[in-house]
């Protein structure tokens, strides 16, 4: 008996939509079938769009009239490290302007990657009556004026959350601006300000705030205020300090000890600028419930890591500098058996010659001894082959594997062969892993096991590695869900992405740069696939004023439904039909 | 046009095994192609300053000159009244960057000392750009606190302990970690802006090693800029830019917001001292600078730029 979908109530179809809040599963919902594209889309709350160059927000305005969250990333990622030049794009403010008109119920913005200026925030602090959660990660482009004009205007501001965003800071006022009355706030990450803030205001926004679970503080807070504060919020789940240290005190030291005690509900702790390691024995009271700690920027010596950490037996999360060496993660391994997440950063990227004791063997420790490592981001200065299948054999929970071996091109350092086999176990090992990024010597064969292993694979960062176009050919021939590639200083040329033009449209994007992609390629591929934008990034000039086979220095390639852009600086070109 | 688009139109992975053959072993023919192709000779506006610290890198072509340069400093003498013109001895080799050959188009391009690689290892990192892959934002957390260490030992307090020891040491190995003390904390790069054109830039001072080396990369960034705005048909502001230069006015000076807020003519201070102070960059026009700082005096008594 046929039935057509439409008998099926709406109002319940929406109920159940209630209940899904996945953007795949929902995007998935809105395949079925006509009238189920039109429930769903009447009823999403929440949009996600990984490029803001992908679509225009006219379109996504006609498609949900009802949303409260939109998040936006700008950006490629290799932004992050300078290979994108400033002014490239990624100007938020035509979004907030278009939503500003369409949603006034609109609660959260999250950006990444964007350039937002005071004008952007002033608009959405006039905008949204109701506005909730700001989330500005990675930006720039604005100062604590536009920070002001959030904070005079959001009555109902939940969380305001910089998080690793560059500010322009003409005055430490901007605080100040929270009304009196006002007290919802529940979360507050400021870390990234360079300048100091009224600690006065601090504190009584800190004090008013009973919901104030998130606080993130600046290096410029010192440490003899933190006790006072903490004692204004015992109710804190996350914090990060200020900059920890002072003259050693004694009443100074337990009046911190004191308060950290009284922080019962405590779970996550980073800051630590400046450590004075006096005063690291004043976090003991709440170590054993941490599951979270950031010491990304905690100068200090394996020892007093190593004693810090063997206290956070609950520890799930850990950030910290390659100081902590192999023997401080081998006590990690042994303390720390829900490690889920381990980050080694380098304290000395740019020196010749290594600093510290930390090599492969750190890390097969902790593959050893923490059975739930599901993301590592490592950075260290050797590697071989042996070390990288013992990890991949014992780690099977493995999502994100992120290895930068610090010197490009570096070998297995006793067989002086290419990592090939050692990130071939990995790929094959790691079955459901989502994220990679490579480093060493490394041939077209690690790029064969990779599309024949990696097919969850999501994510590939690539530098200095490959020997011809057979590599990038395996990768996009073979790995079935990816979505973001970057490629650096890897020899690829036109062949393997000419051959693989329409996989880019099932990607996000690619990003290729110092490799050998001629304009020639570009200006094609440009031609024949109209839902992709080819963009040349190209500070020697006009690549028309080159040969055609020249390469080009940068290219950047997204599908889109918008077309080209038309935001461009003078040192980006598209490739589209027309201009060609 | 080959027919390299095996795949348009179509599912990637089913027409991948009919055109691999094909397509790859076209890949040894393509790369023969381009690598025979001839070394393009790109004339640079190649924009040095001459004197003192210019050198280094690879020389380029010097169309212009002694014309159109950023001056700084030690361009002026210590009474001043008009901007002089030092003899530009260091322009006397004319190569040629090669702007097109394969595999020479490598993240070195960008950084001020860099030198063209032929498909070579980076040593290090050190002169790659964005090699390590971590946020110049995050480094200059860490120096910034080498700085802090250091100042401690200086007062007498703090425990002499290895790591502060070490970082000492490479505070005092030069080039590396002599990083400008700027509030923001993003020591290494600052934001340069340069009159008349809207985009600002950054540019790493931890890449340079003295004044005119700065003023180099600088010149590079921005007057070539100008060039290719202009190609593609750029506003008209930029063309009358270029012909003022062309006519050797030096139209430009280069000048730095210090952590107290006053502008000051980049030049005046030991380079060291320059980077912990410097908080921006600001490419003005020497029409607009009213009275440039004199040389050699007194930090005090100094006379501070004042923008129009």
């Amino acid at each position: 008996m046929l039935r057509k979908a439409s008998s099926f109530p709406e109002e319940m179809l929406e109920h159940v939509l209630s209940f899904i809040t996945s953007d795949k599963d929902r995007n998935a919902v809105s395949l079925v079938c006509k009238s189920w594209y039109e429930i769903e889309r009447w009823c999403r709350k929440r949009i996600f769009v990984g490029n803001c160059y992908a679509v225009r927000p006219e379109m996504v305005i006609r498609r949900f009239p009802e949303l409260r969250s939109v998040e936006l990333k700008g950006k490629p990622h290799f932004a992050d490290f300078d290979l994108v030049p400033d002014g490239w794009g990624g100007c938020v403010y035509p979004w907030i302007a278009a939503l500003a008109t369409a949603y006034p119920l609109l609660e959260e913005i999250k950006l990444k990657r964007m350039v937002v200026s005071d004008e952007s925030l002033e608009v959405i602090a006039k905008s949204f009556k109701n506005f909730k959660v700001l989330v500005l990660s990675s930006c720039e482009g604005f100062s604590t004026d536009g920070l002001a004009a959030v904070a005079a205007n959001c009555r109902n501001l939940r969380g305001l959350d910089l998080r690793e965003s560059e500010v322009d800071d003409p005055s430490g006022q901007w605080l100040s601006r929270f009304p009196d009355s006002f007290t919802s706030l529940a979360s507050l990450n400021i870390s990234c300000l360079g300048a100091e803030v009224s600690f006065s205001a601090l504190e009584r926004l800190v004090g008013r705030c009973p919901d104030l679970k998130t606080l993130r503080l600046n290096h410029a807070v010192p440490l003899d205020k933190l006790a006072n504060l903490l004692r204004g919020a015992p109710q804190l789940v996350e914090l990060g300090t200020g900059a920890y240290s002072a003259e050693l005190q004694p009443d100074v030291f337990s009046n911190l000890a004191g308060a950290f005690s009284g922080c019962k509900e405590l779970r996550s702790l980073s800051g630590f600028w400046n450590v004075f390691p006096g005063y690291l024995p004043a976090v003991y009271p709440v170590c054993s419930g941490l599951t979270s700690l950031n010491l990304r920027d905690a100068n200090i010596q394996g020892a007093d890591l190593i004693k810090l950490v063997s206290q956070c037996r609950s520890l799930q999360r850990l950030w910290v500098l390659d100081h902590i060496e192999d023997i401080g993660l081998e006590a990690l391994a042994a303390c720390c058996k829900d490690l889920t997440e381990l980050r080694v950063f380098p304290s000395d990227p740019y020196g010749a010659e290594p600093n510290v004791s930390l090599t492969e063997r750190g890390l097969v420790s902790v593959s050893e001894g923490c059975p739930k490592l599901q993301s590592v981001l490592y950075f260290c200065r050797q590697m071989t082959n042996a070390a990288l299948v013992t990890i991949a054999k014992n780690s099977p929970r493995m999502t994100c594997f992120r290895l930068c071996i610090i010197e490009p091109r570096a070998p297995d350092y006793q067989t002086l062969q290419p990592l090939d086999l050692g990130f071939g176990a990995i790929v094959e090992n790691y079955k459901d892993l989502r994220r990679l990024s490579l480093s060493g010597l490394l041939t077209d064969r690690v790029f064969e096991y990779i599309g024949t292993y990696a097919k969850k694979l999501e994510m590939l960062s690539v530098a200095f590695a490959g020997d011809s176009d057979l590599g990038l050919h395996h990768v996009l021939s073979g790995c079935e869900k990816l979505c973001k590639l970057e490629i650096r200083d890897c020899p690829f040329g036109d062949n393997a992405l000419l051959a693989n033009a329409a996989k880019l449209e099932t990607m996000r994007s690619l990003w290729m740069s110092s490799c050998s992609v001629s304009f020639r390629a570009c200006k094609l591929l440009g031609q024949k696939m109209p839902r992709l934008n080819v963009e040349v990034i190209d500070e020697r000039g006009p690549p028309d004023l080159r040969p055609e086979n020249c390469p080009v220095e940068k290219l950047y390639i997204y599908r889109t439904i918008a077309g080209p852009r038309f935001d461009m600086p003078g040192f980006v070109w598209t490739m589209d039909g027309d201009s060609v | 046009m080959e027919g390299g688009l095996g795949s348009l139109g179509g599912c990637g992975g089913s027409s991948g095994a009919a055109t691999n053959d094909h397509t790859m072993s076209k890949v040894e023919v393509a790369e023969a192609e381009a690598s025979s192709y001839p070394v393009e000779a790109e004339l640079e506006l190649g924009l040095s300053l001459g004197g003192g610290g210019g050198g280094g890198g690879k020389g380029k072509a010097n169309a212009w000159g002694e014309r159109g340069r950023i001056l700084i400093a030690k361009d002026f003498p210590s009474v001043v009244s008009q901007p002089q013109r030092p003899n530009n001895n260091n322009n006397n080799n004319t190569s040629i960057s090669p702007a097109c050959v394969v595999g020479s188009v490598s993240g070195t391009k960008r950084a001020a000392d860099s030198v063209s690689h032929e498909g070579g290892s980076p040593t290090a990192g050190s002169q790659v750009v964005g090699w390590p892959p971590i946020r110049a934002y995050r480094m200059n957390s860490l120096v910034n606190q080498a700085k802090a260490a250091r100042s401690e030992e200086d007062k007498g307090i703090g425990e002499k302990d290895k790591s502060k020891d070490n970082l000492k040491k490479k505070i005092c190995n030069g080039n590396k970690i002599s990083a400008p003390g700027n509030e923001k904390g993003h020591l290494g790069f600052v934001k340069v802006n340069m009159d008349g054109i809207p985009i600002g830039r950054k540019v790493d001072l931890n890449a340079h090693a003295c004044y005119g080396r700065l003023a180099q990369a600088l010149e590079e960034m921005f007057f070539r800029s100008t060039t290719s705005l202009n190609s593609i048909g750029g506003e008209k502001q930029q063309v009358t830019k270029s012909s003022r230069l062309l006519d050797g006015s030096s139209e430009f000076v280069l000048t730095y917001e210090d952590k107290e807020g006053d502008w000051m003519l980049v030049g005046d201070v030991p380079w060291g001292m320059f980077l912990t102070s410097v908080k921006r960059l600001r490419i003005m026009r020497t029409s607009e600078v009213n009275g440039l700082a004199p040389r050699f005096q007194d930090r005090n008594e100094k006379q501070r730029i004042k923008p129009v």
